[in-house]
């Protein structure tokens, strides 16, 4: 089965880099503009891995990722908070609410390839 | 980049760190020298080679050298060897060294410190099991530039996101404002100091686990020999050596032998290879 990966990020420039990166790691990327579309894509079905940004709107990442938690397999997905909120209370608040790992902004390819690995969604090459 | 010029910081950089620059690395040599050209107020390479034909000062050529031998690295880096010290090297140590609970290690090539304090994580993360140990880790490089950065422990964003899981980082770091900052606790677990690996190390003692990765690469066979051959008389006869993945001890020292289904561990041949199996 091929792996998924659904890219959560209100800026269309950024969804586009992101999910061409992603590409190229052999995902095949779905993308939503906020948290609520968000929610819909996973009620159809999980993704392997999100790639989720915080502040967006309709509903935000964090709110996002609580309410996917509590969704039945909710609990399958990677989750990659991928965001401007560089700070230490963010990323901590972000981890308790279950993500996997946290990419600063702004990021390269080579730091999403570093996370992909540290998650065993990618080989370590 | 004319030859004579070319081969001018060639010779200059291989004297004085071993390091190999052939001809089609004048690109990497051009890249890494027209910031230093600048930085003294040169228009380019040409002026810097007249420069240094001229006066032959220490200082340029030693900025040249740093230049030219600072590598990046970053933190767990190719994470495999990192979960062989953890499973196997440690395991293996703890148990040989029961009695003495006394652990050294050195990161040789250390750079800007990542490998030295990713060992000391992994070290911290064990402390459990190592009540009452001494651990000693070391880490050394040529770039006084490097070690001072190494020490200080702050990096920027990028390089806590390279190989650094973020369990990590908030475990083991503080923000200071762009940058991060390793704990003091884990700073304190490493000493770094400068040092040529081809001239003499000094009063450096007796260690239990050498890294020594991706450093092979850039020495001709010779150099290659010589300091796998004198990193043999500083590594206990049952300690093991890193090397990197594209690294071997073969044909070039006998001193070592590998382990099996180790990749990139090696020990001394004098140390039986079934200790490890048994470790």
């Amino acid at each position: 089965m091929s792996k998924t990966c659904l890219v959560v990020e209100d800026s269309r420039v950024i969804r586009r880099v992101t999910c061409t990166i992603m590409d190229g790691f052999g995902f095949k990327c779905i993308e939503a503009e906020h948290g609520q579309e968000a929610v819909e894509a996973c009620e159809k079905e999980m993704p392997t891995v999100i790639l989720l940004d915080w502040n967006m709107p309709v509903m935000s990442g964090i709110e996002f990722l609580r309410k996917l938690r509590s969704m039945p397999k909710g609990d399958t997905p990677k989750v990659i908070f991928c965001t401007t909120e560089n700070d230490f209370s963010h990323i901590q608040e972000g981890m308790a609410a279950g993500a996997n790992e946290y990419i600063m902004k702004p990021f390269d390819s080579d730091i999403i390839k570093s996370k992909l690995q540290l998650l065993g969604l990618i080989e370590n090459t | 980049m004319k030859k004579e010029d070319f081969d001018l910081f060639a010779d200059m950089v291989k004297k004085r760190s071993g390091l190999v620059l052939t001809s089609e690395k004048a690109y990497l040599l051009e890249s890494r020298l027209m910031p230093v050209a600048r930085k003294l107020g040169l228009k380019d390479l040409e002026e810097l080679a007249a420069s240094l034909r001229n006066k032959r000062d220490e200082k340029i050529m030693e900025t040249i050298t740093e230049a030219m031998t600072t590598n990046e690295t970053f933190f767990f880096r190719d994470q495999k060897p990192f979960d062989q010290f953890r499973q196997v090297v440690l395991p293996h140590m703890l148990k040989v060294r029961a009695n003495k609970k006394s652990l050294r290690i050195w990161s040789a090539a250390s750079s800007t410190g990542q490998e030295a304090y990713s060992l000391a994580m992994i070290l911290s993360e064990e402390a459990h099991k190592m009540p009452g140990w001494h651990t000693e880790i070391i880490g050394t490089d040529i770039s006084h530039e490097v070690v001072e950065k190494a020490k200080a422990g702050l990096y920027n964003q990028f390089e806590v996101q390279r190989g650094l899981p973020v369990t990590m980082l908030v475990k083991y770091f503080q923000q200071k404002e762009d940058r991060w900052q390793i704990s003091d606790k884990i700073r304190g677990m490493v000493q770094y100091r400068t040092m040529n690996l081809l001239e003499d190390w000094g009063p450096i003692g007796l260690f239990d686990i050498i890294f020594c990765r991706n450093v092979l690469i850039y020495f001709d066979q010779p150099t290659k020999s010589k300091i796998l051959e004198r990193q043999s008389q500083v590594l206990a006869p049952d300690g093991a050596l890193f090397l990197g993945g594209a690294e071997s001890v073969l044909g070039i020292c006998d001193k070592f032998k590998s382990v099996e289904s180790q990749r990139g561990i090696y020990i001394p041949t004098v140390c039986p290879a079934d200790m490890w199996k048994a470790a």
